[in-house]
């Protein structure tokens, strides 16, 4: 049996099929269809709910699309819908907003928008101009060109966070405590098929060897679109997001170690403190609602060639833990992807956690390539690692995805750059080997020619960031 | 407004209820997930619900098709195949070519070929996935290009001529020619296609569509149905967005599900999943333009042979109309003295394209704008300096390639007004000076006009009707022939019968657009919601007012002009009598008046001789510009849009807010076409740009920081209702100005001496090859020159 909280009521399920959808389950099982299904693979944000998470003593309110949420993840959380945010007949601040700045039109996205607007109310009074941007770029509008939408949000500003929420946020935060400490575990099962809620290793070991077929699922937001799109209805789900040892992320003089299954937004804060250009980048990774449910290990054991950490920790030159049945090993990341979609993760194993070395010496780029800024799949994601030494590249790694069939390093290049100086002369060698370490394909995104080229330029971008004493803008991110 | 007598009545003053930025009527159940869309309305019991099989293939035969495990999945009821259907299976919107299933001959990928209904949608999807069908494929058409030179049209080409420019051409100082692609575009609504079919009496069914033309649903059900229009009731409440992407495309479903519930005697649902929604519905008309201009030395047109090829796909559906709206729009705010335009409807396969806001406007319009930058390069003026050069002016340069005579035109004012409050100038040398200083980015600036003509084409469907109920406890309730996809459009209408009647808006309710309700309805689409609902909902208002007005006159016996509505109030007499408006309206109850009317309106004025192409096929022209500053990055094509200033005319504003809302919307939607919006086939002619995760829309981030939009104040000099002017799709085309800024900006890498070709959708990769390519081109020019 699964425990949450629908609002305020307690709900228990059992009898689901496993791949139950957060919104499925609200559209049909309980017919509260407030939430609306725009694309049904995440991308439109106009399912966007907020689960709410008792954490280190308060409640955390985060977006998801309930499109790609796995009812069986809500065990032990609060879900708030659109339908949940009127106090006795009237409406929430941010609804009055909307309602006041003219932010809807057709309607069919607002539900989504609301819930974004509802959970940026609660985690930041001062929203500025880019913190809306950033909550709400998860959510398509195609109606009001988000002028109004920006204004409401931003009228919020010093309206203080006080709600009903706010009110019954301490007994919902003990409700929730005691669901975990109650049943730290769950399991939703319908007929032969089940969803299973470990919570320590030995117990995800156990059973994805008791159900060698099992899919480990942490945010589900690539795992979903197989549910929702290709209509695949999998047998055993094991959700690795209660796995107290996925969750950590230890940081030490020399390493930063982030579990497996710690989310895009949990690891923001730490990543800022060592890698600001992979914090930045990690912001249009994807939308909030992504980053609040996608992980580390996801996007690395996903090993997929369009993944954007791969190619950042390639460059950075991690270290994946590993543990199966045969126990606990370890792989370097240039040798841990295989092919396309393959890794060298054993049956029935699963990744610990990620662990990045921290080189002082070495300076970060990281770019991502898209037609789009906000919440697009890179065209090129690329990364490197730069190492100096008496003006000469001494130490270098190019990481790249977008490229290949995998997340990939350019070997050729790296030996083109080492003894060179990193400047625009001695970088040509390495913009022309990377035609010898790819030969990337032309898809829906862009052509291999672009892509190719815009490798290469890019090598020149971190000469000129690297060389830029009058802080010239070299990016239309940074001058906007 | 008449004279009231001075003695005591100084508190007689109507407030205005149109004029004001009234919320949208739906605004507080939008918020709270309290609106219904058809989804979300809860099903009868018994509702079984659809997926539709379609083909994987462009183009091609069906060899085999063996449904026996789709009927055998779990949860399927039923199937529906071709031959199911008991009446016509055409379901073409104006001509034919659009089978509701296919058993035979493949034209797109995506073309439905049969339907199952299921106890559950997700039951239905997945036994569709059981079919085995065999094909015999061949080669698929779909280079526009291919088929204009093969001459495969779903219709004949259409040309207008003014002037003579062959010889002018000829004589001309300086002459250009170019040809450019301009994209096609996807809608996206965000409420994708669906209908829920109830079993009725007789034969007839209830449908509820998500269609802008619940008038045509009803009719195509009926054919398909083989029963009486009579029979089947149309009930449209409200869209999650339209655009014109549920005009013609919304039938289909609706048919389908209604023949499955003749079949079956249980209500279905059908509604369309985002990636079947993309794959078989169509899409914005991609174009292949040419233009071959002459030219003085300042850049002032002489002569114009313009050629615009819209691909159709493999159907007409919408598009003759398209096409001549492509052609209609191919002057945009241009004289052209002389002048040829040939319109051509190219077949290709895939699906059939359609209405998308602006119609094929934007599209024509592409091809003009893009001329008058290269005319701008060419004679080394700012393209502001040769577009204002050419704008419609007075006498003798008043006559569009048409024969309509610009009248009331707005643009040499509004585009002056606009240039001072953007401080075009200023920016331009400052943007000349900054690129000079900025090695990697690139700043552009463009002002572009928009002059769009209103009016459908098609004559007959510019007409409407509403039908208003007075109810004894005064409240009304208004029903009339336009639908609410988000425009605003009933808020409007509130507006204006609560104008008419001078009683407050809130007593006004809107009910969803009804088939039995207002028959014979135009879809809601050429941004004429308002402007013909509108009239006709006032003239049921002011019919309803005069009948209340005789009453009073007869039984309070006083001159029936002495009788006068204001703030919520009947006065008569020396007017220092009155009742409150719902006392009045049972007043008229009691006396046995009739408190429900219909209300009508056709637009005047308007005939075209296509024969001939000449005539007056638009009532009017609404009007705007806009000025976008954009900044590009050389390395990898990336760009920003970091201004935007636009002055749109809307005639005397009936909603600001609603106008606003229309003119920033269309904006960012016409800018995401221009940039972002990329749709691709694969060489089998399947889409591959088939969900919001490879197609593009623009996101919160490309709204710009910089976003002064601006109502030009004027009122519309045609008799419209309130003098205000139609607004739904002429901003669209502002965002132009987008695209032209994006050239500027690249055009400054050679000192802007180039003007370089870009294709739409502007994405990066089409940026970085025109950056590339104008480098190249600006340093074969300076080592020819030593």
């Amino acid at each position: 049996m699964i425990r949450f909280l629908l609002n305020d009521q307690d709900v228990n399920e059992e009898n689901c099929a496993p791949d139950t959808t957060v919104l499925e389950y609200l559209r049909t099982k309980v017919e509260q269809r407030g939430t609306k299904e725009g694309c049904a693979s995440g991308d439109c944000g106009a399912c966007t709910v907020v689960l709410a998470e008792a954490t280190n003593g308060q409640l955390r309110y985060q977006t998801v699309n309930s499109c790609i949420t796995l009812l069986g993840s809500l065990h032990g959380k609060q879900l708030l819908t659109v339908e949940h945010l009127k106090e006795q007949g009237a409406l929430h601040p941010v609804q009055q907003a909307m309602v006041d700045l003219h932010g809807s039109q057709c309607g069919f996205c607002t539900p989504g928008f609301i819930m974004s607007l509802f959970a940026l109310y609660k985690n930041c009074d001062q929203p500025t101009r880019a913190d809306v941007e950033n909550a709400l770029a998860g959510n398509l509008c195609r109606c009001t060109g988000y002028r109004p939408i920006i204004d409401a949000a931003l009228s919020l500003a010093g309206k203080g966070a006080s709600d009903i929420f706010t009110k019954s946020e301490a007994s919902t935060y003990l409700r929730l405590t005691g669901i975990l400490k109650q049943h730290p575990s769950g399991f939703i099962e319908h007929g032969a098929r089940r969803f299973l809620i470990p919570t320590n290793g030995d117990e995800l070991l156990a059973q994805l060897q008791r159900f060698p077929d099992a899919k480990l699922v942490a945010g589900s937001t690539d795992l979903s679109l197989s549910i929702t799109q290709q209509l695949q209805q999998p047998e055993t789900l094991i959700y690795s997001g209660r796995v107290q040892e996925l969750m950590q992320i230890e940081e030490s003089a020399s390493t930063l170690k982030i579990g497996a299954a710690v989310t895009y937004s949990a690891m923001q804060s730490s990543l800022h403190k060592y890698f600001i250009s992979f914090a930045d980048m990690l912001e249009r990774l994807g939308s909030l609602q992504v980053r609040n449910q996608g992980t580390l290990g996801g996007n690395v054991a996903n090993a997929s060639p369009i993944g954007d950490t791969p190619p950042v920790l390639l460059a950075l030159d991690a270290t994946i833990h590993v543990r199966s049945p045969n126990g606990r090993e370890t792989f370097p990341i240039n040798t841990f992807f295989t092919g396309y979609r393959q890794t060298k993760l054993p049956a029935s194993g699963f990744i610990e956690s990620i662990e990045i070395p921290l080189q002082p010496e070495c300076q970060l780029y990281v770019y991502k390539i898209s037609k789009r800024l906000d919440d697009d799949i890179s065209a090129v994601c690329a990364a490197f690692s730069i190492a100096l030494k008496d003006g000469k590249v001494n130490d270098v790694r190019l990481g790249f995805g977008g490229m290949a069939a995998t997340p990939a390093r350019a070997l050729n290049a790296e030996q083109a750059l080492i003894g060179q100086s990193f400047t625009e002369q001695g970088i040509l060698a390495a913009q022309k080997a990377l035609a010898e370490d790819f030969s990337p394909i032309d898809d829906v995104r862009a052509s291999g020619a672009y892509r190719l080229k815009v490798a290469q330029n890019l090598l020149l971008r971190a000469v000129l960031e690297q060389d830029n004493p009058t802080q010239e803008a070299l990016e239309v991110v940074q001058y906007a | 407004m008449r004279n009231l007598k001075a003695s005591g009545n100084t508190a007689i003053q109507t407030s205005s209820a149109t004029g004001v930025a009234r919320k949208h009527e739906s605004a507080t159940k939008h918020v709270s997930g309290e609106a219904i869309y058809v989804d979300d309305m809860l099903e009868p019991r018994g509702t079984l619900f659809g997926a539709v099989g379609y083909s994987p293939i462009a183009k091609g035969r069906i060899t085999s098709l063996d449904l026996s495990s789709v009927r055998q999945a779990e949860g399927v009821v039923d199937v529906l195949q071709l031959e199911d259907i008991p009446g016509h299976t055409d379901i073409g919107a104006v001509f034919g070519g659009d089978p509701i299933l296919t058993s035979d001959e493949i034209k797109y990928q995506g073309q439905p070929i049969f339907a199952v209904v299921a106890q559950s949608e997700l039951q239905a999807r997945r036994a569709v996935k059981q079919a085995k069908i065999e094909f015999a494929e061949q080669t698929p058409t779909l280079d526009v290009v291919e088929a204009l030179n093969t001459q495969q049209f779903v219709r004949p080409s259409h040309f207008m001529t003014h002037g003579d420019a062959k010889t002018a051409l000829d004589n001309a100082p300086k002459r250009l020619k170019a040809e450019q692609h301009v994209g096609g575009q996807e809608h996206f609504y965000l409420e994708g296609q669906v209908a829920l079919v109830v079993p009725a009496e007789d034969g007839g069914m209830l449908v509820y569509s998500s269609t802008q033309h619940p008038s045509e649903v009803q009719k195509l059900v009926a054919e398909v149905l083989d029963v009486s229009a009579n029979r089947i009731t149309v009930d449209m409440r409200r869209m999650g967005g339209g655009f014109g992407g549920k005009e013609s495309q919304a039938a289909a479903w609706a048919c389908m599900a209604a023949v499955l519930v003749s079949k079956t005697k249980r209500p279905v649902k059908l509604r369309l999943p985002r990636t079947d929604d993309m794959t078989m519905t169509g899409k914005r008309h991609p174009f292949y333009n040419t233009y071959d201009i002459g030219f003085d030395k300042d850049g002032l047109i002489q002569a114009a042979d313009i050629m615009v090829a819209g691909n159709c796909g493999h159907s007409a559906d919408l598009s003759d109309a398209i096409v001549d709206r492509a052609m209609f729009h191919a002057d945009n705010a241009y004289y052209l003295a002389n002048v040829s335009i040939a319109g051509h409807r190219c077949m290709t396969n895939t699906v059939s394209h359609t209405a998308f806001r602006g119609f094929g406007g934007p599209q024509g319009m592409m091809i003009i704008e893009r001329a008058m930058d290269d005319i701008a390069r060419a004679v080394g003026k700012d393209p502001l300096d040769v577009r204002k050069l050419n704008l419609y002016g007075g006498a003798g340069r008043d006559t569009t390639p048409y024969h309509q005579l610009v009248e009331h035109n707005v643009l040499n004012q509004l585009i002056e007004q606009l240039e001072h409050s953007s401080d075009y100038r200023a920016r331009r040398s400052d943007i000349n000076e900054w690129n000079k200083n900025s090695r990697i980015l690139k700043r552009g600036l463009a002002l572009t006009p928009v002059k769009f003509g209103i009016s459908f084409t098609l004559q007959h469907l510019n007409q409407a009707g509403a039908l208003i109920h007075i109810y004894t406890d005064g409240s009304i309730q208004v029903n009339h022939g336009g639908t609410e996809m988000g425009q605003g459009l009933h808020t409007k209408i509130i507006q204006i019968v609560a104008e008419a009647l001078a009683i407050d808006a809130n007593e006004i309710h809107i009910t969803a657009t009804r088939t039995d309700k207002v028959p014979n309805t135009s879809p809601t689409a050429a941004s004429s919601g308002t402007d013909l609902n509108g009239q006709a909902a006032k003239n049921a208002a002011l019919t309803l007012k005069h009948r209340m007005c005789e009453c009073v006159a007869e039984h309070k016996q006083c001159d029936l002009d002495t009788v006068h509505f204001a703030n919520g109030r009947v006065y008569w007499g020396d007017q220092s009598e009155s009742m409150s408006f719902t006392d009045a309206a049972l007043f008229a109850y009691e006396n046995r008046v009739s408190l429900s009317a219909t209300g009508y309106y056709k637009t005047p004025k308007i005939w075209y001789d296509r024969d001939n192409a000449k005539g007056r096929p638009f009532f009017y022209f609404a009007n705007g510009a806009a000025v976008s500053e954009v900044i590009v990055d050389t390395l990898t094509g990336e760009y920003r849009v970091i201004g935007v200033d636009i002055l749109h005319d809307v005639g005397r504003s009936l909603n600001p807010a609603v106008d606003l809302g229309q003119i920033e919307g269309g904006f960012i939607q016409g800018m995401g076409w221009l940039t972002t919006e990329e749709l691709k086939w694969n060489h089998q002619g399947a889409l591959i740009s088939n969900g919001p995760a490879t197609y593009k829309i623009p996101a919160i981030s490309d709204t710009p920081e910089r976003f002064n939009v601006a109502l030009f104040e004027r009122d519309n000099d045609e008799e419209t209702v309130y003098h205000s002017k139609a607004v739904g799709e002429p901003p669209f085309m502002l965002a132009i100005s987008v695209w032209s800024a994006l050239r500027d900006a690249i055009s400054s890498l050679s000192d802007y001496a180039i003007s370089p070709p870009l294709d739409t959708p502007a994405t990066p990769e089409r940026m970085l090859n025109a950056i590339e390519a104008t480098r190249q081109q600006a340093q074969e020019i300076k080592e020819s020159a030593l």
